[in-house]
């Protein structure tokens, strides 16, 4: 089972490594992360895609409570609290001729994504969605050309609703 | 405000917290700070001969006196000397504050000499770790170690020290001490009031409760609430290894320890019973045998400071997240609140039935007149010390016999590697114990193959006047794999015989101590009265014990708590 847990932590140095080392440690994966500092730059923010049944996500989630440098833990999923997920991709896909481009730019206006960066050779495309959208754009995409490379963020969690995580 | 180099704020830190005894060992990255310390007359320094002992000796120490230990060592091989007792400590959720030097700053990551990365490599075995930036630093992060390691559950938290943050030359002023505060961390003490409610209910309805403690009791200075609430209900009460002594083991309603090596009665209670009060332990794979057969009529009260702990190996029915000494008294309050009376004519069928579990004698063992069998000694011991002495143990069979044969009536009174399992924990450990505790009486149990892990030392020992009591139970062999060996392996003996220990009482005698060799079991008696008269001196006492002698009761594998193989 899929589970986003979203961390609050201090941003100093050898946080992220506590973070991350926890997972290995104790045997967890981590499909996904994505780390930044917040709008208070003393704390970052981290999203985790893990994959495991709801007893592991819970010890997950107190395991990662105990990590002293840990402010605030959520864990994501469907029964608890709704979430909105996000995830970017980039990707370069070669346009060696005229009917690769047209079908590029229109697969692009259906998906909303956007080409970001053109060359004579490329395109470099940018789309952001859910990680099955993000699934489906590149699956589409990669039947009209080769994907000369594709780069995805991991997935950004957030609370439905009127919840929010307060440092 | 006074100015001061950061080696000088690092001593005042210690000084200011209360440190009075600091175990380490000197090197080039903590050239500085020893220097420092010699201007201190509040701080007495032990030098260890290897670092793992002068950190075992800060666990021995935290152990025996409930105070945090503290250790210095320098970078490089001085850290990673460490790493096992770290890991030791850890395991056993001691309070323990390990000060490590590092390279300067600027060569941080250039692999420059005696570099090594303490903080990353500790890191799975640490509660917290901290890296210095600067001498400001110091002060600062040591006091939050000393929090840290102190508060909540328990562990040991590494300070690591670059060499440049102590230099003498660069003085900054000395921040007053203020109560440490840190925003992402604040530690659980009272539980839930409408659980303790419940759990006091259910406690009081149960037909066959068990009381199951451990570790947890002795850190959280709980055992007077252990015993109000046990004698209240009139409950079987059973411990884990870690812990013995905070009920008292003489005590008619003790059943001894549970799990692996526990007891016929002990397991068995656990087995059929129908609640299950544990409190400070952690349902590890020493206690619960096969996790899927664990005690199947039992519901399961559980309560400990570590939320992690809870339904980590066991689902617990009613989980409680606190202190166990408040969480306790929370207790009491609610039993005298909802006048709770327990069930005493239920309890008496399952003490009736207990009993006949009891009548089983699994401890009984039999002796001849030509070899000890390990057990005669711990006997010896405990008969010798009435039970009061301070009993360091190491690892293997001699610490099963140790905590099967020597009731232990005392929180702290037994200091041994329960979850990391160290060989060579024992001697050190019993070294910060007496350093520690100077009145009390202090005694190694060990194994001939252990004692050869931290022999070294005795000359510690010698030069900081510690005379502890040391029984080595001699067989000749590392007793527990070989039982192993002998039990699951066809009785392949693969290199666990110790055909070439040195001689014992030479030893002992050539680092500056006593030593008393004990051959036949009638010499036993005189050896160990001859140690205990010695006062002063330490004692090396090498007892030959039978090699074939086995740690029995033991749990079956792939089986529930009461599938045991017993003593023929």
């Amino acid at each position: 089972m899929r589970h986003v847990v979203s961390i609050l932590i201090e941003n100093e140095a050898g946080a992220l490594s506590r973070v991350v080392g926890l997972f290995s440690q104790r045997g967890y994966n981590i499909e996904s992360l994505s780390v930044a500092p917040t709008e208070d730059p003393t704390l970052s923010r981290c999203t985790i895609l893990t994959l495991g049944d709801p007893d592991e996500a819970e010890q997950i989630t107190k395991q990662l409570h105990k990590l002293v440098d840990v402010l605030r833990v959520s864990e994501y999923d469907e029964e608890n609290i709704g979430s909105l997920e996000r995830e970017l991709v980039l990707m370069k896909m070669p346009t060696p001729n005229r009917q690769i481009r047209e079908e590029i730019r229109s697969l692009c206006q259906i998906f909303n994504a956007r080409i970001i960066d053109v060359t004579p050779e490329l395109y470099t495309l940018e789309y952001v969605g859910s990680s099955s959208e993000v699934d489906n754009f590149v699956e589409t995409l990669s039947k009209c050309s080769d994907v000369l490379e594709t780069v995805r963020s991991g997935v950004l969690g957030i609370a439905k609703g009127n919840h929010y995580m307060h440092s | 405000m006074t100015q001061m180099s950061g080696a000088q704020m690092l001593v005042r830190t210690l000084e200011d917290l209360g440190v009075e005894h600091l175990f380490g060992y000197p090197g080039g990255a903590v050239l500085d700070i020893f220097d420092a310390l010699l201007q201190s007359d509040k701080i007495k320094r032990i030098i260890c001969r290897h670092e793992q002992g002068a950190a075992h000796m800060a666990d021995g120490y935290a152990r025996a006196t409930g105070r945090v230990g503290c250790c210095l060592v320098t970078s490089g091989p001085g850290a990673t000397n460490t790493v096992t007792s770290i890991a030791t400590a850890y395991m056993d959720s001691i309070p323990m504050v390990v000060i490590t030097g590092q390279v300067g700053t600027g060569l941080i990551g250039t692999d420059a000499f005696q570099e090594v990365d303490t903080v990353g490599i500790t890191r799975p075995i640490v509660k917290h770790s901290y890296l210095c930036q600067g001498a400001t630093d110091i002060p600062k992060f040591i006091r939050e170690a000393f929090y840290l390691a102190s508060t909540g559950r328990p562990g040991p938290v590494v300070v690591d020290v670059p060499k440049d943050c102590v230099n003498p030359k660069r003085l900054f002023d000395y921040p007053p001490m203020q109560e440490v505060k840190m925003r992402s961390y604040n530690p659980t003490r009272l539980g839930h009031r409408g659980q303790v409610k419940r759990a006091a209910k259910l406690l009081s309805e149960a037909k066959r409760p068990v009381m199951l403690i451990g570790g947890g009791i002795v850190l959280g200075g709980a055992s007077e609430k252990v015993r109000a609430i046990a004698e209240k209900f009139n409950l079987p009460v059973t411990s884990t290894l870690m812990g013995l002594g905070a009920f008292p083991g003489t005590h008619k309603q003790f059943l001894g320890m549970l799990g692996m090596h526990g007891t016929y009665e002990a397991n068995e209670a656990m087995d059929k019973s129908d609640l299950i009060f544990a409190v400070g332990v952690r349902f590890d794979d020493r206690i619960t045998n096969t996790v899927s057969k664990f005690c199947p009529a039992a519901k399961i009260i559980h309560i400990d400071v570590d939320p992690a702990s809870i339904s980590k190996n066991v689902p617990a029915d009613l989980p409680i997240v606190g202190d166990a000494d408040a969480v306790l008294g929370q207790f009491l309050d609610a039993i005298e609140e909802q006048k709770l009376e327990g069930s005493p004519d239920a309890l008496k069928l399952w003490w009736e039935q207990i009993e006949k579990w009891r009548q089983v004698h699994c401890l009984a063992y039999k002796t001849n007149d030509e070899l000890l069998k390990p057990q005669q000694v711990i006997e010896a011991v405990y008969k010798a010390t009435g039970g009061k002495a301070i009993i360091a143990t190491d690892v293997g069979q001699h610490q099963m016999f140790t905590a099967l044969y020597h009731p232990f009536d005392k929180p702290r009174k037994l200091l041994t590697s329960g979850g990391l399992g160290t060989m060579g924990y024992g001697f050190p450990a019993a070294i910060g114990a007496k350093i520690g505790c100077p009145d009390e009486c202090v005694c190694l149990i060990t194994g001939d193959g252990s004692f050869q892990m931290n022999i070294q030392e005795l000359s510690t020992c010698l030069e900081f006047n510690v005379p502890v009591k040391i029984f080595i139970l001699d067989n000749h062999t590392l007793g527990m794999v070989r039982q192993w060996q002998t039990m699951f392996y066809g009785g392949r003996i693969s290199s666990t015989n110790l055909n070439y220990n040195p001689d014992f009482v030479a030893v002992a005698k050539a680092y500056g101590h006593e030593g008393i060799f004990v051959e036949k079991p009638s010499e036993l008696q005189a050896a160990v009265d001859k140690a205990f008269a010695l006062k002063d001196k330490l004692v090396i006492v090498d007892v030959l014990c039978d090699t074939n002698e086995k740690v029995l009761p033991m749990q079956q594998f792939g089986g529930g708590m009461g599938d045991m193989f017993l003593q023929d």
